[in-house]
């Protein structure tokens, strides 16, 4: 049915143009050569013949722009007009100049880092596991660096070492190694990835973060674990990554007990978090709702972000 | 049919042939992803100084170390803060054109195809060898649909690589597919490379067309167009 108007349109339509065409001789034919040349292939064209200007003018020019709008003819006021219009609509963009005003630069690059530890927070998958790796793609003990922001050795005294435990628990006071060990121990194969860009698979062993939380009666639904460390060094992580699998409290590396450099007796190996949460040296935990401003990490004071997840 | 009669017999006005070649969405994408682009070079590069390396961290062999003054942040943590708060609009202007050539259909101009292959050489020939210039038979010519195609496969590479290394446990599936963590280093590195390639000869090319040409893409309108005369 739609089809049966439209071709009598057009019917009528070329009739009406054979019609109104002017008396001339050689105009008609040449139009309807034209037209057969898009419609049945085959028709000879007529080469001999120089085009008219007329002939040139009546070749369609495109209707429409390739953006599907129509082109038009108009006044250069109206052009003017369009033109501002269409400008003004692009001024939003001029918005993003507020990044380069001394004043508003670090708010907004410090919205945008929160924007994002936000989002990392929210893909976080509590029993989502980082894959672990066979012994063979472990890397050997002596191209694990020692990474430190200050001393290597923070001389922390082995044979009194005590890790304070405070804040929302049950049962707050000062542990031994021994105790410690005493839990259930895993050993797993993990990757270390540093902000910085570099990765190294290392075998860590220790109690797993939640069996220690629940051994000294930790309040779960807190938000955070603090933690303090020999070396001055501080940070502070989400309960969520505390309470993940894989996070645990290591005192052993490659099967022997963690060496000096890498934060002996005690320090933080969460797989889902980047190196510089991974606090060596600890010395404190303290188990809290709030975060002291200016307190939640070393790195993250200055600039890092604190999620820091991966 | 008739318009065209009535055009033939009306006195010619003043008037100027006005033509919209680039809808609101493309421009508004256009100037976001062009901003967003050169903040996430820059800082990638910041970030890429702090280990400028491929390879493990012991023993570390430097690939390439970027002067401090085609970078942006400063340090490695303020290039990390530009690099996280553009990384929302490089992907958001990226996704707005993308969603926009899909719905509008208009991703039958730009999208480089296996028939657009023949055309590439000539056009190229044409840019660079002073060649004759093929007719114009399309919106964008093989070459133009080429390098804008490019761009997306650059972006999405650069997406998705960035993704395996923001959130390689999270993505663990994506991590494996690309390669590893590493090697999603290598890739994201890779586009960065192919958008430095295109900048230049997009720039190189937006002069030669002059101001006309790169007005349309400020204001949408393009005056006198080419494909008119």
């Amino acid at each position: 049915m739609p089809d049966e108007p439209q071709s009598r349109n057009e019917r009528s339509e070329e009739s009406e143009l054979q019609e109104s065409a002017p008396p001339s001789e050689k105009s008609p034919e040449t139009q309807c050569a034209s037209d057969n040349q898009g419609t049945k292939a085959g028709t000879e064209p007529r080469t001999d013949e120089k085009p008219h200007i007329e002939v040139r003018d009546e070749i369609p020019r495109p209707r429409f722009g390739p953006a599907g709008e129509e082109i038009r003819d108009v006044t250069p006021g109206d052009r003017r007009r369009i033109n501002r219009r269409e400008l003004l609509e692009l001024a939003p963009i001029a918005l993003l100049g507020a990044f380069a005003i001394p004043k508003f630069q670090q708010p907004l690059l410090n919205t945008g880092l929160h924007v994002s530890d936000w989002t990392a927070a929210k893909l976080f998958g509590p029993r989502r596991l980082e894959p672990t790796y066979s012994n063979s793609e472990v890397a050997s003990f002596d191209k694990f660096p020692y990474n430190f922001y200050d001393v290597v050795d923070p001389g922390v005294d082995l044979a009194s070492w005590t890790l304070t435990v405070e804040g929302l628990v049950k049962r707050p006071g000062n542990y031994t190694l021994q105790q410690i060990q005493a839990l259930p121990k895993v050993t797993q194969n993990t990757r270390h990835v540093c902000v910085e860009g570099w990765d190294v698979v290392g075998n860590f062993g220790g109690v797993r973060g939640s069996d220690f939380l629940r051994w000294v009666g930790a309040d779960l639904t807190a938000r955070f674990l603090e933690v303090e460390c020999a070396d001055e060094y501080y940070e502070s992580i989400d309960m969520e990554t505390m309470l993940h699998p894989q996070t645990i409290f290591c005192y052993e590396m490659y099967g022997r007990p963690l060496d000096r450099g890498h934060g002996a007796p005690l320090g933080l190996r969460m797989p889902t978090k980047l190196g510089y949460k991974q606090a060596k040296y600890l010395t404190t935990v303290r188990v809290t709702n709030v975060l002291k401003p200016g307190m939640k990490g070393y790195w993250e004071d200055q600039g890092y972000d604190w999620y820091g997840g991966l | 049919m008739a318009t065209t009669a009535n055009v033939l017999e009306a006195p010619k006005p003043q008037t100027i042939t006005v033509s919209y070649e680039h809808p609101f969405v493309v421009r508004l994408a256009h100037w976001l992803n062009a901003i967003a682009l050169l903040v996430m070079i820059t800082s990638g590069l910041r970030i890429f100084r702090a280990f400028p390396s491929f390879g493990p961290k012991i023993p570390q062999q430097n690939f390439w170390i970027p002067p401090p003054g085609i970078t942006l942040g400063g340090w490695l943590a303020g290039a990390i803060q530009w690099h996280f708060t553009f990384m929302w609009i490089f992907v958001g202007s990226g996704v707005m054109y993308l969603v926009y050539q899909i719905v509008s259909g208009h991703w039958r101009q730009v999208l480089f195809m296996p028939c657009d292959i023949p055309g590439v050489w000539p056009m190229v020939r044409h840019y660079f060898l002073f060649g004759k210039k093929p007719p114009v038979v399309a919106a964008y010519n093989p070459l133009q649909k080429l390098a804008y195609t490019s761009t997306v496969f650059f972006g999405t590479v650069s997406f998705l690589s960035g993704l395996v290394m923001y959130k390689p446990v999270q993505f663990w599936w994506l991590t494996l597919l690309l390669g590893g963590f590493r090697l999603a280093r290598v890739w994201h590195f890779m586009a960065m490379c192919g958008f430095v390639a295109f900048i230049p000869g997009h720039l190189i090319m937006v002069a030669l067309h002059g101001w006309n040409n790169f007005y349309s893409m400020i204001t949408g309108w393009k005056r006198d167009p080419e494909y008119i005369e």
